[in-house]
């Protein structure tokens, strides 16, 4: 692709940067459309909607909300030391990323493997399909986010990122830490409250 | 621009382009084939109307037995049609006519950069784009037929009607991924690729147009997509978020469904403001009055447009103060849209008007929006709407913001920047033939459906004639089939003009039209990244007539 020689615009942005930030932006919205849709259902089925604690594991899923947090600090870490020119820090957080973000979505699918044992499936009740289509959506973003990870990883191990443009884990970064803050919100209103 | 350039492949060059150009003529290629086929379905319907029960000529014999028996029209695929005409149409003819045509061949010409930010995403989101119509319209093909329940697929009945209506909300999550795609290259582009001295102050209103227009695609749009979402659950997967059996939320569909639709008819007309002020400022020969004003209007709508929703739900049993708040916000915005109605006279007044076929279309666009705007403030007070909701009287009123609105533009917008894509002009006499005959037919065709509304006549039936009430208005059910007839055969002037004039136009050279913008500083057509050279902006867009200059234009990029 025939880039523009500096990707720095009149914003002094870049622009990659930018629209990754204007993507997160239409995310906020699309969770926002879902989180909406979850408080107005659950306020109409109060006497039915089951405590939290009584259905989900909730130490195990506070244990994966622990490892999605400690997977956006070895980002920044991993990030941090690339800018510093110190690729194998980069790689080292690239990689202890990827894998706490796959360990999350392992004990998410051992947990769904679990409820749906016990009868809880996206039609056995208005809070299963809540529960698993706002879970659900956020499980598929972490999935591309490792999947984008991994991407990034392999430019890394390329030597494709150097202390000056290191701008492509910027933005998976970006992204990742957004992921990571919707789950601390969804574990609150779905796990919590 | 190299030669190397030049050399792509004939694939890489039209078909997989990722030129913002050619993707701009791709989407304009595409989107009028579309509106060609939604005026099909239109006609189709109209037929039906003004004659229930009558078996249609020639066509009626070429449909099959799902569709029509013997020649007559079966009530389930009169309902697939209306829903498809106002998908096709919105969906896949004029977002994507505004929006990605224009917005995709102009914007980046107009701010001086060689392309869009992010060339692939722009071709990914055209590439998205085409597919989703053939996913919609292949529904007439399904056992089921196409979708049926209206383009606002209310619940219960969109959750629980054939397959079509799946493949509709199919279609429907990739139309706005397409967009949302669009929207984050519009944004980046404008805010980061702009030529030195193009402050945000001097780019262009269709510049500032795409530029808010974008902010709400790319803000309403996801929440739309939740809700197709939540709605292909209930279809697929067994939820029931919008079935009331299993405790689910009829009106929580609408609040979603209408948070990004009120927004979408701004996504649909603020694109043709901006254009149409291009074009109006342009053939007064005149600066645009108040260009910081329009600026803030097109602002102002677009953050009035998100509190507004609520005005299609005063039926809905909502507490009647919610709806008063919704019918106030909704009459604010009258007062930007006055400021630009107002601004747009101002621009023409005592200027040296040029009659073009664009001047003609950006005119008519100006007094149809100020009739449009005027049924929508009958819509908006809620006691009023209690009688006219869901009559004719909406019918009439969204045609005239969309036909009236929106269409008109985008006739001024093909006919301005046609000598831009190809380097030829439109042939004038056949543009302004075609301007005249469907304005006419236009007014004909949808003014007396404000009447036919007052009467109480239904918005979606099917015979109207089954209703006493409304036997004695069939006369103007004739007669707006009829014009409706005039109309969608007028549009075949504008195709026949279009298809001649891509071989025969006359040639032109940079800038026919004589204005100031930097698209016009470019070669016609413009070649690989656009400018020989990156321009310079001296100052703002329109600058026409100024005193004591020999010339009454003085292009942005030109130093003295
Ligand atoms: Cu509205």
């Amino acid at each position: 692709m025939e880039q523009v020689e500096s990707h720095i615009g009149q914003m002094g942005v870049d622009s990659r940067k930018l629209g990754v930030w204007l993507f997160l932006a239409s995310e906020i919205m699309f969770f926002t459309g879902l989180i909406g849709a979850y408080i107005v259902l659950r306020f109409a089925h109060l006497q039915e909607w089951p405590h939290p604690g009584a259905v989900l594991n909730i130490p195990l899923t506070g244990f994966n909300t622990f490892l999605l947090i400690c997977s956006s600090a070895t980002l920044v870490l991993g990030l941090a030391a690339g800018q510093r020119g110190y690729r194998e820090g980069l790689q080292v957080g690239l990689f202890l990323t990827i894998l706490l973000g796959s360990l999350f979505l392992l004990i998410q699918m051992k947990e769904y493997s679990i409820l749906i044992h016990e009868g809880l499936t996206i039609s056995s009740s208005m809070y299963g399909s809540c529960f698993f289509t706002l879970t659900g959506f956020h499980g598929a973003h972490v999935l591309v986010g490792v999947i984008w990870l991994i991407v990034v990883f392999i430019r890394s191990m390329q030597g494709k990122y150097t202390p000056e443009d290191s701008m492509g884990v910027e933005c998976v970064g970006l992204y990742w830490h957004f992921v990571d803050l919707v789950w601390i919100i969804l574990f609150t209103i779905v796990y919590l409250i | 621009m190299s030669e190397s350039h030049q050399k792509q492949s004939f694939l890489r060059k039209y078909i997989f382009s990722v030129d913002h150009k050619t993707i701009g003529i791709q989407f304009l290629f595409t989107t009028l084939f579309f509106f060609l086929v939604g005026g099909a379905l239109a006609l189709l319907l109209r037929w039906q109307l003004a004659y229930p029960g009558k078996p249609m000529p020639v066509l009626g014999q070429v449909f099959p037995e799902s569709m029509m028996v013997g020649g007559i029209m079966l009530p389930e695929f009169y309902n697939a049609l209306f829903t498809m005409h106002a998908s096709v149409m919105i969906f896949f003819a004029i977002i994507p006519l505004l929006v990605g045509a224009f917005g995709n061949f102009v914007v980046p010409l107009q701010i001086g950069a060689p392309d869009m930010a992010f060339p692939r995403l722009n071709m990914l989101s055209y590439w998205f784009f085409w597919p989703s119509a053939i996913v919609a319209l292949s529904g007439f093909f399904v056992q089921s037929g196409a979708a049926a329940t209206g383009w606002t697929a209310y619940p219960p009945l969109s959750a629980i009607e054939g397959t079509g209506q799946t493949l509709w909300v199919v279609a429907v999550i990739m139309v706005g991924a397409s967009s949302l795609m669009g929207a984050i290259n519009y944004l980046t582009t404008i805010l980061n690729m702009r030529a030195p001295g193009m402050g945000l102050f001097r780019m262009p209103m269709t510049v500032w147009a795409i530029f808010i227009t974008s902010v709400i695609t790319l803000l309403a749009t996801p929440v739309l997509t939740s809700a197709m979402i939540m709605l292909l659950f209930d279809r697929t997967m067994g939820t029931h978020f919008f079935l009331s059996e299993g405790g689910g939320h009829v009106l929580l569909w609408q609040h979603l469904f209408w948070f990004y639709s009120h927004p979408a008819v701004y996504i649909m007309i603020l694109p043709g403001m901006g254009i149409v002020s291009d074009v109006i400022s342009t053939f007064s020969r005149k600066p645009i009055f108040g260009y910081h004003a329009m600026v803030y209007a097109i602002m102002g709508i677009a953050f009035l447009g998100f509190i507004v929703w609520g005005h299609h739900m005063f039926q809905s049993g909502m507490n009647p103060t919610v709806g008063t708040t919704f019918m106030l916000s909704t009459m604010l915005i009258a007062v930007p849209s006055a400021i630009k109605t107002f601004n747009w006279l101002g621009t023409m007044w005592r200027g040296t008007l040029r009659f073009t076929s664009a001047m003609l279309n950006a005119i008519a666009f100006v007094s149809m929006f100020v009739i449009g705007g005027l049924s929508g403030i009958f819509m908006a007070s809620t006691a009023v709407d209690m009688y006219f909701h869901d009559t004719y009287f909406i019918v009439g009123h969204i045609h005239y913001v969309l036909f009236g609105g929106s269409m008109f533009a985008a006739f001024a917008g093909v006919y301005y920047w046609f000598p831009k894509m190809f380097g030829r002009k439109l042939n004038e006499p056949l543009g302004k033939i075609h301007f005249a005959l469907t304005f006419i037919a236009f007014n004909c065709t949808f003014f007396p459906m404000h009447i036919l509304g007052i009467g109480g006549h239904m918005r979606r039936i099917y015979d109207p004639m089954q209703y006493t009430h409304l036997q004695h208005l069939q006369p103007i059910n004739v007669f707006i089939t009829l014009s409706a007839f005039v109309l969608g055969v007028s549009q075949l002037i504008l195709l026949v003009n279009f298809v001649k004039s891509l071989k025969w136009g006359e040639k032109v050279g940079k800038n026919p039209w004589e204005s100031n913008t930097l698209e016009w500083q470019a070669p016609s057509p413009p070649g690989h990244g656009n400018f020989e050279t990156t321009p310079t902006v001296y100052r703002g867009p329109y600058e026409y007539s100024e005193p004591g200059r020999s010339s009454d234009f003085h292009p942005q990029s030109e130093a003295a």
